[in-house]
C-alpha cells in the first residue's frame, strides 16, 4: 500500500519536524514493513507554471514533427517554446518549466536556440516532473482545473513523500489511508482524526426508486449497500487533487465515476463498484454462479465460471465477479448518467476463492479477502455518493440495503495476561490505554475479566493473545526483557541422528565430498537407468517447477551422477561425492484424506489416519566415485577407483555402526550386473555397492568404471548395547592354508567354510593371496588363520589339527583342494 | 709380576689408542688390543690364578679397576662414534618433505550439514531435543493445524508443491512447522525441540531463492513461557551464530501460527539482517494439538539455514549452495 505523507497528514497530526526516516521507523515499530520511501519531486526546482496553449505552429522541415507553441503563462507577453509532442491542442492547459527551473536528474532548463527558434522553456510530460512513468506525450491538465501562471509545483503537489508499506494479511484495514494514519498516529503518539467521522450518510435523502438488492446466499456477504444516483455529468473531470492522490497511490485515473470509487477505497479501505444503472435489468443479487457459465470482465476476458464463484447479478445475467472484477456489460462509460454504487462486506473466503480460481488479484479482492470493516459499506458508499454529487452534479435517488453488518464478538481479557504472555510488566492502566489507542472499547472490571470490544475494522482480533500483540506492539517489542526459559534436560541426539552424523563425517574423512541435490527427477531418467518394480514407482508433483522434473527421486544415484557430470564439466577429474537424504517410493495405496477440524485435537483415529496417509520416506546415503582413487604423482601412476572402493565405503558405514553383514553378488540397477555387491544384515539387503552399469556411465558421460554405493540408513538395525569380549593374553598361532577352487566360487564362501571348520579357537581369517594363473578354471586362495586359546599356549599338533579341520570344511562346502607346499 | 704402574701404563696406552680410533672399526681393533683376550690386562688377569691369595686379592682389585676404566673408555668412544655415524648415515637418507604427501581428494561435509550440526549441538546444550519429520507431509499438519485454513490469504503467501493424487492431501512441506505439530501430538509438555530440515516452495532458483531449502525451527511449550523467554533464546542463538557482538531486534509481524508474531532481525557486519520469524504459539494451534492453553504457553521461531549461511559466510549466490560443486563444500571442510 502506497501512502503519500500529504494524505496521511490529513488524518494524523504528524509534526513538520519529523523526518521521513523517523516516520518509516515508526511504521516498522508497530509492525508495518516499509519497503520504500519515495521522495517525489525532491529534485525539482521551479519555476514550474501552468500555461494555456494559445497557438501551435507545426514545423515540418526536420526529421520529426516539431511544434512551435505560444503559451499564456500568466505573464504580460506570450511565451514561445519548442515542443516535440503533439498530444495537445490550442486551449489546453499544460505544465511549463521556465528557464531557471531544474528537473529530476539535474536537467536545467534555460532559454536555448533549437530548430531555428529560441525556446523559452519546456512543456513537461508527467515523467519529466516525476509524477508518474507516463511518457506518451506531455501532461495535459483537465480543462478549467487551473489558471494560467499558477504554480504547478503546489497545484500538482509535485513534492511529496510516498511510503510503500507491506501490509500483512491479517491487517486488511491498513490497506487504506484511514488505517495507516491511525497506526502512524499511534506510533508517534500524535492526534488522529478518523475520516469516517466526517461522513454523514443522513445527507443522502431518498427521492425515488433505485436499484434493489438481495443477498441470495447468506454466507456470501453480511451487508451490502446500493446507492442509486441520477443526473451524473459524464463529462465532469476528476479534480487535480484527487487525480494526484490516486496516482501517488499507484493507480491510474480512468474517469470521475471510477476515480471516486478508487479514491474512497484508498481513503477508507472499502472497495466500491459503480454500475451503469441503465444496464441493470431489474434488481441486483448476490449469488453463486450456479448455472451461469461465463462472464466477460472489465479487462475484456471471457471467463468461464465455476458453480461456487460469487457473483453480483441482475435479474437476467451476471454483472460482476463479486469483489474481484466488474463485468464489461455494466461498466460505467463516457455516456453514463445514472449510477448504481455498490459497497459490500463480502465473505473473505469467497472472495479469496474467486480471486484464486480466476488468477485475478485486484485492489478490491486484496482488501475484501483480508476482511473489510463491516461498518464501511454504509459510510464509504455515502462518501462516494457525496463526492459524485459534489464533483459530478449527480443527485441521490435511493439507497437499498441488504443484510446488516456483523461485528467481532467482545473478548474477555485478564489484564495481567498481557504481562504473563510477554514477560514484560505492563500495568492494567497501560493495557487499557494501548487497547483504546488501537480502537478497542475497554470495559475495565476491577478484580475480574475485562470486556474488550474490538473496533469494527479489526476482524483479526479474536482472542486474548491477539490483544496481547496489540498492547505489545504499541509499547514496542523493545520493552520486552530478554530471559532464558527454564532449563530442561536434553535427550540429546537420538541413536539414528547420531549415526547419520557419524556416517557423514566418516565419508568426509574417507575423502568424499557431501553435496545436496534437488529431489526431483524425470521419468526418462528412471527408465533409462533401469529402475523397475517398486523402485521405479514414485510421486508426481501436481505443480512442478519444471515439467522436465515432475517426479520425486526414488533413488539417490541419479542426482549424484548429475552433480558428478557438472563437476567434470567444470574441470574436476578425480573425486567422490556423497549425499544423505530421503527417497520416495509410491508403493502404498494412498487413501483419500479428509482434513479434520482444528477446533480441537483430532481423535486418535483421525491422527492415525493422517500419519498413515504420509508415505514412508527412508533416508539413504549414497556415493559415487569418479576417476582415480590415488592420483598420479611423483611416486608413480595413479590407481583408479574400482568396485572394491565402493564396497569398502559401504562396509565402512556398516562397521562404523557396529553392524555385521554378509556379501552377495547382485544384479541390481543401475549397477554393473557382474560387479555389484549387496550387503545383507539379518537376511535383509541394506546396501548395494560396486561398479555402475557401463550404459549408465556412458549416459552421463562419466569416465569408465565409475562406481557407486547406497546404504539405506533407515533400515539399519537399531543400536544395541555392545557386549565386551574377553581379551586373550596367550600367544597367537598362525597357520597358512592355500586352497585351489573353481574360479566361480566366491572367496567369501570359502572363508566362511574355513571359519566354520576351524573351531572356536579361531580368532581371524585373512585372505592374503589370490592367484588366478593356474589354469583349468581354477584359482588358488591363500589364507592366514589365526588361533588363540584363552588359557594356554596352543601346541603345534593342536593347531595343525584345527587347520586341517578348516581345510576339510572348505573342501566339503566348496570343493576346494588344499594345496600342499 | 704385574705392578700397579704397569697397569696404569696399560690403561694410558689403551686410552691413547681408543681416543685415536676414528671410526667404529678402529675402535674395535683398539678394544681387542687393549681389553681383548690377548691384551696385557687380560693376560695379567689370567695370571692371577697362580698367585698367592693375598697378592691375588690386592692385585685383582687393581686389575679389575683397570679393566673397568678401559671398558668405560671404549663405551664412551663408541657412543660418540656411533652418534657420528648415525648423523652421517641419516643425513644421506634426507628426503624432500615438500613433495605432495596425499594422493586423495579432500573430503568435506556440505556447509548446510555443518550448520545444522552446530545449531543442533547448541540447542541440545540448552536442553532441547532434535525433532524430525517427513518431507512429503500431510496437508493438515503443514497448514490446517497451523491455523492456515484453506483459502486463507496466508496460504497464498507460500507457493506449495502439491502431490498427486490431490485427494491424498499431501504436500512437500513448506516449512518444518509440521514437525512442531507432530511433536505436540505425540508428546506432552514440557516440550523443548528444534526442527531442522529440508523444505520446499515453488520459487525459481536465483541468487537468493531456491525451491528446495532448509529451515531450523524451535518450539517451546511449558508453564509460564513468555515472549521474554523467546527473546532471551534468540539473543543467545544469534550470538552463537554471528558472534558475541550480534544483537537482535523484534519487529511486530504476522504469522497465522503465532500471536503475538514478530520478525527477528540481527545486527551483523554493520547492518540489520532479516533473519527469521517468531512469536508466541497461537492458542488456536495449541488447541488443534490438544495442548491445554490454560496451563501452557509456548514460543516458536524459524530461520532459513541457507540465509544464515549466506549472511555469515558472505555467500553471494544461492547457486553455489545447491549445485553440488565440490569446491564449495571443500572450502568448509568439516567446519572446524
Amino acid at each position: 500500500m502506497r501512502a503519500p505523507l500529504s494524505w496521511l497528514r490529513e488524518f494524523a497530526a504528524i509534526p513538520e519536524d519529523v523526518t521521513a526516516e523517523q516516520i518509516g521507523d515508526a511504521f516498522v515499530r508497530v509492525g508495518f514493513e516499509v519497503e520504500e520511501i519515495e521522495h517525489q519531486g525532491s529534485e525539482i526546482v521551479g519555476p514550474l507554471v501552468v500555461g494555456k496553449v494559445l497557438s501551435i505552429e507545426e514545423i515540418t522541415e526536420f526529421k520529426k514533427p516539431i511544434r512551435w507553441v505560444g503559451l499564456d503563462c500568466g505573464e504580460s507577453d506570450s511565451r514561445f517554446v519548442v515542443c516535440g509532442a503533439s498530444n495537445f491542442a490550442v486551449g489546453d492547459l499544460v505544465v511549463v518549466a521556465l528557464p531557471g527551473a531544474s528537473l529530476p536528474g539535474g536537467f536545467a532548463i534555460a532559454q536555448r536556440e533549437t530548430y531555428g527558434k529560441t525556446s523559452n522553456g519546456m512543456i513537461c510530460s508527467s515523467r519529466e516532473i516525476g509524477l508518474s512513468q507516463e511518457h506518451d506525450g506531455i501532461l495535459v491538465l483537465p480543462a478549467g482545473s487551473a489558471s494560467s501562471g499558477a504554480d504547478a509545483i503546489s497545484l500538482l503537489e509535485v513534492k511529496d513523500i510516498v511510503f510503500d508499506i507491506a501490509v500483512n494479511p491479517d491487517r486488511g484495514y491498513a490497506l487504506s489511508l484511514r488505517g495507516l494514519a491511525r497506526e502512524i498516529a499511534a506510533s508517534l503518539d500524535v492526534e488522529y482524526q478518523d475520516p469516517v467521522d466526517s461522513v454523514d450518510p443522513k445527507l443522502l435523502v431518498s427521492a425515488g426508486n433505485g436499484i434493489s438488492i438481495s443477498i441470495d446466499d447468506p454466507t456470501a456477504a453480511s451487508v451490502i449497500y446500493i446507492r442509486t444516483l441520477d443526473g451524473f455529468n459524464p463529462l465532469a473531470n476528476t479534480p487535480l487533487w484527487m487525480l494526484r492522490r490516486i496516482e501517488k497511490c499507484g493507480m491510474r485515473s480512468i474517469s470521475l465515476a471510477v476515480d471516486v470509487t478508487n479514491y474512497v477505497m484508498l481513503e477508507l479501505g472499502q472497495p466500491l463498484h459503480a454500475f451503469d444503472r441503465e444496464k441493470i435489468e431489474g434488481g441486483l443479487h448476490i449469488r453463486r454462479a450456479g448455472n451461469t457459465k461465463t462472464l466477460t470482465t472489465l479487462d475484456g476476458q471471457e471467463r468461464s465460471l465455476s458453480e461456487n464463484d460469487l457473483l453480483v447479478a441482475d435479474d437476467k445475467s451476471a454483472l460482476a465477479l463479486a469483489g474481484t472484477m466488474g463485468g464489461a456489460t455494466s461498466e460505467v462509460t463516457a455516456g453514463t448518467t445514472s449510477i448504481a454504487l455498490e459497497a459490500a462486506r463480502f465473505d473473505p473466503q469467497s472472495i479469496a476463492k474467486n480471486s484464486r480460481t480466476h488468477r485475478l488479484s485486484s485492489e478490491a479482492s486484496r482488501r475484501l479477502e483480508r476482511g473489510v470493516d463491516p461498518s464501511l459499506a454504509e459510510i464509504a458508499s455515502a462518501r462516494a455518493s457525496l463526492l459524485l454529487m459534489e464533483l459530478g452534479g449527480a443527485t441521490h435517488v435511493d439507497t437499498q440495503v441488504a443484510g446488516k453488518p456483523v461485528f467481532s464478538p467482545s473478548i474477555a481479557l485478564d489484564p495481567y495476561f498481557v504481562s504473563a504472555l510477554t514477560g514484560a510488566h505492563i500495568s492494567p492502566e497501560v493495557v487499557a490505554e494501548k487497547l483504546r489507542v488501537v480502537g478497542c472499547e475497554v470495559e475495565e472490571v476491577e478484580g475480574n475479566l475485562w470486556k474488550v470490544d474490538p473496533p469494527t475494522w479489526r476482524s483479526d482480533l479474536y482472542g486474548p493473545a491477539d490483544l496481547v500483540e496489540e498492547v505489545a506492539r504499541m509499547i514496542g517489542y523493545d520493552a520486552i526483557p530478554s530471559l532464558l526459559p527454564p532449563h530442561p534436560v536434553s535427550p540429546g541426539l537420538t541413536d539414528v541422528q547420531q549415526r547419520r552424523r557419524v556416517v557423514a563425517s566418516l565419508l568426509a574423512d574417507r575423502g568424499l565430498v557431501e553435496i545436496q541435490t534437488y529431489p526431483f527427477i524425470a521419468q526418462s531418467t528412471i527408465d533409462s537407468m533401469g529402475y523397475v518394480g517398486d523402485r521405479a514407482k514414485t510421486f508426481k508433483i501436481a505443480n512442478p517447477m519444471s515439467e522436465d522434473f515432475p517426479l520425486l527421486r526414488q533413488h539417490l544415484i541419479p542426482g549424484l551422477l548429475e552433480a558428478a557430470q557438472r563437476n567434470i564439466s567444470r574441470g574436476a577429474k578425480n573425486f567422490g561425492l556423497f549425499e544423505m537424504g530421503s527417497v520416495f517410493r509410491n508403493t502404498q495405496k494412498l487413501e483419500t484424506i479428509e482434513n479434520p477440524s482444528t477446533l480441537e485435537r483430532p481423535s486418535h483415529e483421525e491422527i492415525e489416519k493422517l500419519y498413515e496417509g504420509v508415505p514412508d520416506q527412508p533416508i539413504h546415503v549414497g556415493g559415487v566415485l569418479i576417476g582415480l582413487a590415488d592420483k598420479e604423482d611423483w611416486r608413480g601412476k595413479g590407481r583408479s577407483f574400482d568396485w572394491t572402493d565402493a564396497i569398502a565405503h559401504a562396509e565402512a558405514i556398516l562397521s562404523t555402526c557396529n553392524i555385521e553383514w554378509t556379501l552377495s553378488r547382485s544384479d541390481f540397477a543401475p549397477w554393473h550386473p557382474g560387479r555389484c555387491a549387496e550387503l545383507i544384515v539379518d537376511g535383509v539387503v541394506l546396501a548395494h555397492a560396486g561398479e555402475l552399469h557401463p550404459r549408465v556411465v556412458a549416459q552421463f558421460g562419466l569416465p569408465e568404471r565409475a562406481c557407486a554405493f547406497v546404504v539405506n540408513m533407515s533400515a539399519l538395525p537399531s543400536r544395541e548395547i555392545v557386549r565386551a569380549c574377553v581379551i586373550g593374553t596367550m600367544p597367537v598361532a598362525l597357520q597358512d592354508i592355500a586352497l585351489i577352487v573353481d574360479a566361480h566360487i566366491p572367496a567369501g564362501q570359502v572363508e566362511e567354510a574355513l571359519r566354520a571348520g576351524a573351531g572356536p579357537l579361531l580368532e581371524s581369517v585373512q585372505l592374503f593371496d589370490r592367484y588366478d594363473q593356474i589354469g583349468d578354471g581354477k584359482v588358488s586362495l591363500a589364507f592366514t588363520l589365526t588361533f588363540r586359546a584363552p588359557d594356554r599356549t596352543l601346541t603345534s599338533a593342536e593347531v595343525s589339527q584345527m587347520r586341517e579341520a578348516a581345510g576339510n570344511a572348505a573342501a566339503q562346502a566348496t570343493g576346494a583342494v588344499v594345496r600342499t607346499a | 709380576m704385574t705392578s700397579e704402574s704397569d697397569l696404569s701404563a696399560w690403561v694410558k696406552e689403551a686410552k691413547l689408542a681408543i681416543t685415536a680410533a676414528s671410526d667404529l672399526e678402529a675402535l674395535k681393533l683398539a678394544r681387542l688390543a687393549h681389553s681383548g683376550d690377548k691384551s696385557p690386562i687380560s693376560l695379567a688377569s689370567r695370571a692371577l690364578g697362580t698367585m698367592a691369595p693375598d697378592d691375588r686379592a690386592s692385585l685383582g682389585k687393581i686389575i679389575g679397576e683397570a679393566k673397568n676404566q678401559v671398558a668405560a673408555l671404549v663405551a664412551e668412544r663408541a657412543s660418540l662414534l656411533e652418534a657420528e655415524r648415525d648423523a652421517r648415515v641419516l643425513l644421506e637418507e634426507i628426503v624432500d618433505i615438500t613433495l605432495p604427501a596425499s594422493r586423495s581428494t579432500r573430503g568435506a561435509l556440505h556447509p548446510i550439514t555443518i550448520l545444522k550440526n552446530e545449531i543442533s549441538d547448541f540447542f541440545i546444550a540448552q536442553g532441547y531435543g532434535v525433532a524430525e519429520g517427513p518431507e512429503l507431509e500431510a496437508e493438515w499438519l503443514n497448514f490446517d493445524a497451523l491455523n492456515i485454513p484453506a483459502d486463507h490469504p496466508a496460504r497464498t503467501m507460500q507457493d506449495t508443491f502439491f502431490v498427486e493424487p490431490l485427494d491424498a492431501r499431501l504436500v512437500l512441506r513448506t516449512h518444518t512447522s509440521p514437525v512442531q505439530i507432530r511433536t505436540m501430538l505425540e508428546q506432552d509438555p514440557p516440550i523443548y525441540v528444534i526442527c531442522p530440515g529440508r523444505t520446499f516452495r515453488a520459487d525459481e532458483l536465483d541468487a537468493t531463492h531456491t525451491p528446495v531449502f532448509h529451515q531450523v525451527e524451535g518450539l517451546v511449550v511449558d508453564k509460564g513461557i513468555t515472549m521474554a523467554h523467546l527473546k532471551g533464546t534468540l539473543d543467545l542463538f544469534a550470538r552463537k551464530m554471528f558472534g558475541d557482538e550480534a544483537i537482535t531486534r523484534l519487529r511486530p509481524s504476522f504469522f497465522p501460527f503465532t500471536e503475538p508474531s514478530a520478525e527477528v532481525d540481527v545486527f551483523f557486519n554493520g547492518r540489520w539482517i532479516e533473519w527469521g520469524g517468531c512469536g508466541m504459539v497461537n492458542p488456536k494451534v495449541l488447541t488443534a494439538c490438544g495442548v491445554d492453553t490454560e496451563t501452557y504457553s509456548g514460543f516458536a521461531f524459524g530461520m532459513g539455514l541457507e540465509r544464515t549461511l549466506m549472511v555469515r559466510h558472505g555467500i553471494s549466490d544461492m547457486h553455489d549452495i545447491v549445485e553440488g560443486d565440490i569446491r564449495f563444500s571443500q572450502t568448509f571442510g568439516v567446519g572446524l
